[in-house]
Parts: C-alpha cells; sequence; structure tokens
C-alpha cells in the first residue's frame, strides 16, 4: 500500500511538493499588524493556510529575585481548539509549551528587549511582557509564524500609562512610547524527509517527516537560538547546510517587517 | 453611586457617546469560511467587539459516555483571548466562560435539528479576540453562520443582540461605557423567521413596559443582522459570473 508518507518522499525527492512550492520556499506570507485594539500591540500572520493571531499585554509587576532590575518577558501559546481537529480543550499540552519555548528563547536570546530598561523601581516594579500565541489555522509551521506574529507584534506595542504616585496601570490610556527593542530575531524551520531537507513544512509534510530543525538568526547572521524536533536524526554537515540556509531565509523574512 | 471612570453622561443632546441614535446598531461585518481547517467557520466584528467561530463535526464522541442514542451532542465553548481585554486576561476557562458557553448550546440548540446526527458531537469553538460589550450576542450571531457553514442541517439561522437602558433611555446594541455604566442589560437571541427567543439574559433595573419595547427593538435588529448573515453565506457560496 502506498502511504501519504511515500507520495510526500517520493515528491520530494524529485525536489517537488504538493502545493507546487520548491524544497526551500516560504508559502505565501502576509502581515496584518495591530488588528486587536485591546492589545498593546498585536499581529495577524499568514503563512500559506497557517494563521496566527499574537497580542502583546504590558502590566507593571514584581520582578524576579534573581533578576530585580530587569522587566520580565512572559511567552504562552494557547493551542485553541477552533485552529485544528487535533487542538483538544483543556490546559496547554506538550505541543503548545514547546511552541511558546521557542517563541521565548528566539526573543530573549536574541536581546530582542532591552529588559532592563523596563525596571520601574529595583527589587520592586518592573514592566511584564505578555506575549500570548493563538493559533486561528494550523497548516503546519506554527513556531515560525508564532515567532513572525511575535517579533511583529512586539515592534508595534505602545506603553500603557503608568501613574508613577499611584503605582498603577492605566490599561485604557496608551502612550505613544515604545517597547525598547535592539535586535530583529526571525526563526526557520526545516524538516528531513529521506534525506531531503526542505522549509516551512504543511502539516502532511510534518507528518511524514523524521525529524525538524528550527534556527533563529539576528539580522547580524548570528544564531541565537536551535531546536531539534521528532525521533529522527541529522548528521553535523546538514546542521551547517542548514544554518546556511537560515542565515539566507531570516534575510527573506526580515524584509516583510518593516 | 459613581463609579471609577463613568462619563457623567451616556446620552448628549440625543446622541450616545459613539454618535449613534438609539436605536442604531455598530457597524457589523460577516464572513463566512474563515477556519479551513474546520468543517464551518465565521468571523464577525460589531464596532470594536470581534470573534472567529469554528465548527466541528459531526465526529466522535469524546469521551464516548457522553453520545447520547437520539441526537447530537452539541459542544458550545466561548474562550477569550488574553489580550482581549484592557486588563490581561488569564488563559483558560471561567465561570463567566462556562456560563456564556452553556446558553450559547442552548441558544443554538433549538435551531439545529439535532436528531439527525445521533451518536455524533457537534463543536462549536468561539474565540472572542477583542472584547468592546456584547460578546456573547456577537458569538451566537457568529456560531449560527459558522454552523450554517458547515452544512449542518437547521431549522433557521440564529439573530442576537442586546439592548439596554442608559441614563433612563433604552438603547440598542450597548457599547463599552454604555455596557459598564448603563442601568439594564438584555441579550436576547431568536430564530429569525418565527421570532421565537432562544436566548434571554437581564440584569439591571427595568419595568414590564421598558422590557417590552426592549423585546422589540431586539427583535427589528435581529431582522436586521439576520440580513447580514444570509449576505455572508451567499458571498462565500454563491457562483460568481
Amino acid at each position: 500500500m502506498r502511504t501519504l508518507k511515500d507520495y510526500i518522499t517520493s515528491l520530494l525527492t524529485e525536489g517537488c511538493r504538493e502545493d507546487g512550492r520548491s524544497l526551500l520556499e516560504y508559502r505565501p506570507i502576509t502581515i496584518e499588524v495591530n488588528p486587536i485594539p485591546k492589545a498593546n500591540g498585536s499581529a495577524r500572520v499568514k503563512i500559506g493556510a497557517t494563521e496566527v493571531l499574537v497580542g502583546v499585554k504590558l502590566d507593571v509587576g514584581e520582578p524576579f529575585p534573581d533578576t530585580p532590575d530587569s522587566g520580565v518577558l512572559i511567552v504562552n501559546a494557547e493551542l485553541i481548539p477552533l485552529a485544528s481537529p487535533e487542538f483538544e480543550p483543556g490546559p496547554p499540552k506538550e505541543e503548545a509549551i514547546e511552541l511558546a519555548r521557542i517563541v521565548d528563547r528566539t526573543i530573549r536570546e536574541s536581546g530582542m528587549i532591552d529588559l532592563e530598561k523596563l525596571c520601574i523601581k529595583k527589587k520592586e516594579k518592573v514592566w511584564m511582557v505578555f506575549v500570548d500565541i493563538y493559533p486561528l489555522n494550523d497548516e503546519g509551521n506554527l513556531f515560525d509564524a508564532g515567532v513572525l506574529g511575535a517579533i511583529v507584534a512586539l515592534r508595534n506595542a505602545k506603553m500603557p500609562k503608568y501613574d508613577k504616585k499611584e503605582e498603577v496601570v492605566l490599561h485604557k490610556e496608551l502612550t505613544t512610547e515604545k517597547l525598547p527593542l535592539q535586535a530583529t530575531p526571525i526563526l526557520n524551520t526545516f524538516c528531513k524527509l529521506n534525506g531531503v531537507l526542505f522549509v516551512d513544512a504543511t502539516t502532511r509534510e510534518r507528518k511524514a517527516s523524521e525529524c525538524r530543525l528550527s534556527i533563529a538568526t539576528k539580522a547580524n547572521g548570528h544564531i541565537c537560538a536551535m531546536q531539534k524536533g521528532e525521533f529522527g536524526s541529522f548528521t553535523a554537515d546538514e546542521i551547517l547546510r542548514l544554518v546556511d540556509l537560515a542565515i539566507e531565509k531570516g534575510k527573506e523574512l526580515r524584509q516583510l517587517i518593516k | 453611586m459613581t463609579k471609577v471612570g463613568q462619563p457623567p453622561k451616556l446620552i448628549v443632546r440625543g446622541k450616545r457617546l459613539d454618535g449613534r441614535a438609539p436605536d442604531q446598531l455598530r457597524p457589523i461585518k460577516i464572513k463566512a469560511g474563515v477556519v479551513p481547517n474546520a468543517a464551518g467557520s465565521a468571523e464577525l466584528s460589531i464596532g470594536d467587539t470581534h470573534v472567529i467561530v469554528a465548527v466541528y463535526g459531526p465526529r466522535e464522541v469524546v469521551p464516548r459516555h457522553l453520545a447520547r442514542p437520539d441526537r447530537v451532542y452539541l459542544e458550545c465553548i466561548y474562550d477569550m483571548t488574553t489580550f482581549s481585554t484592557s486588563d490581561r486576561n488569564r488563559p483558560g476557562p471561567s465561570r463567566r466562560s462556562r456560563e456564556i458557553s452553556k446558553v450559547t448550546a442552548e441558544a443554538l440548540g433549538p435551531a439545529i435539528f439535532l436528531e439527525h446526527y445521533p451518536k455524533t458531537e457537534l463543536d462549536v469553538y468561539i474565540e472572542v479576540i477583542n472584547a468592546s460589550a456584547g460578546t456573547r450576542t456577537a458569538a451566537i450571531t457568529a456560531s449560527a453562520v459558522a454552523l450554517a457553514d458547515a452544512g449542518i442541517e437547521m431549522r433557521d439561522l440564529v439573530c442576537s443582540i442586546a439592548a439596554g437602558k442608559i441614563d433612563g433611555q433604552l438603547v440598542l446594541d450597548l457599547f463599552e461605557p454604555e455596557d459598564n455604566f448603563g442601568q439594564a442589560d438584555l441579550p436576547i437571541s431568536i430564530m429569525p423567521r418565527t421570532g421565537e427567543i432562544t436566548l434571554l439574559q437581564m440584569d439591571g433595573d427595568l419595568t414590564k413596559e421598558e422590557l417590552k419595547k426592549l423585546l422589540a427593538m431586539n427583535q427589528k435588529a435581529c431582522q436586521e443582522i439576520y440580513k447580514k448573515q444570509k449576505a455572508a453565506l451567499k458571498e462565500k457560496y454563491e457562483v460568481k459570473k
């Protein structure tokens, strides 16, 4: 019997994909900036039929004891059952946690947010940056879409007013002030099937694949985070080749962000 | 008693704070078929309130003991994104969202031929992505479109809107300050062909006369919403030349 895996493998071996793309081509990407008036910053990103909504909320809270003069970044992902027949209601499962942690590390390790500038009063009051990722339709590659959405939402976020006397945040009054940002990381996720490497897998391609590698790069070409997933393995040569590709694809995607 | 942030007046020279007449709806946009993975879906915005609904099924019931031998198990889940409200909303269900999920299922159920899909489950997933009053009514209106888009056999669509009382005056479709500082709120849903009411909630203070007027106001507005629902479905399914 010919399985889905056989079919996708034979296509990839010939350098083809189900949707007619080449191996290293992304599906069309569209980005809508700040669609959510109640969020401080937001983005609705489509990569082909995959769609995610990312919102940024800013609040004031206590810093962590080990970083008393640093703001706090919290990334959360909700795989709501609206987005896929495979998502179930209930508390976040492994998949949602991995998505949130990959986006978190990409942002954190790139130094995108200058967290020290988010300190209001050492040991007591700092800005908390909440990044929440909601897929609206999962057709594969939520990682790259999630990072892209988070980056755009953070870049377009406006700080709410903070009343220093009363020590309260006035959530309904937005200022024109933006977050202190200093880098633009991009995440590129590659999959491997039968020795063939390709980017931006659809759900069917992901299911057929042996493993995936996500690589986050900065504008200067440095890598800031990586994560391998699934049960297959990569050779060192493959990894180095993917790093080159990530730098190249990172440049491509970074151009979509103004 | 004045609450924090309360404007001195909600109606100024016969106009509401957003410039609407008392019986005027906020601008409504409905689009059918926005979630490709779902059997049916819809996106609706009314003013700044914005919801997305996806319908999955009829499909296998999980867990199995919930299966009904004579009809479909209808599950509605109303959820709000963390960034849909001014203060960040904690993810996951709350007492409020559970109640809304329940009344939503009960508002939609009467319009669905539940008995046509025995031993299966039908899921209606509602996500409020921006909340600015009237989210449950927006959710029900959008859910009806999503169900129709999914090809579920229905007696009718379901249209939903709220009316209420502010500064002693009866008004349609409360927006945020009116919802927060008004005197009464009456969300209802109807099946527009017969006018039968499938959702009714009320809080505040109303006389019987006022209630009668608000119901009439809601019924009339629902007919307007019904037209938008049909237009959204036609937009998706009509053969374009």
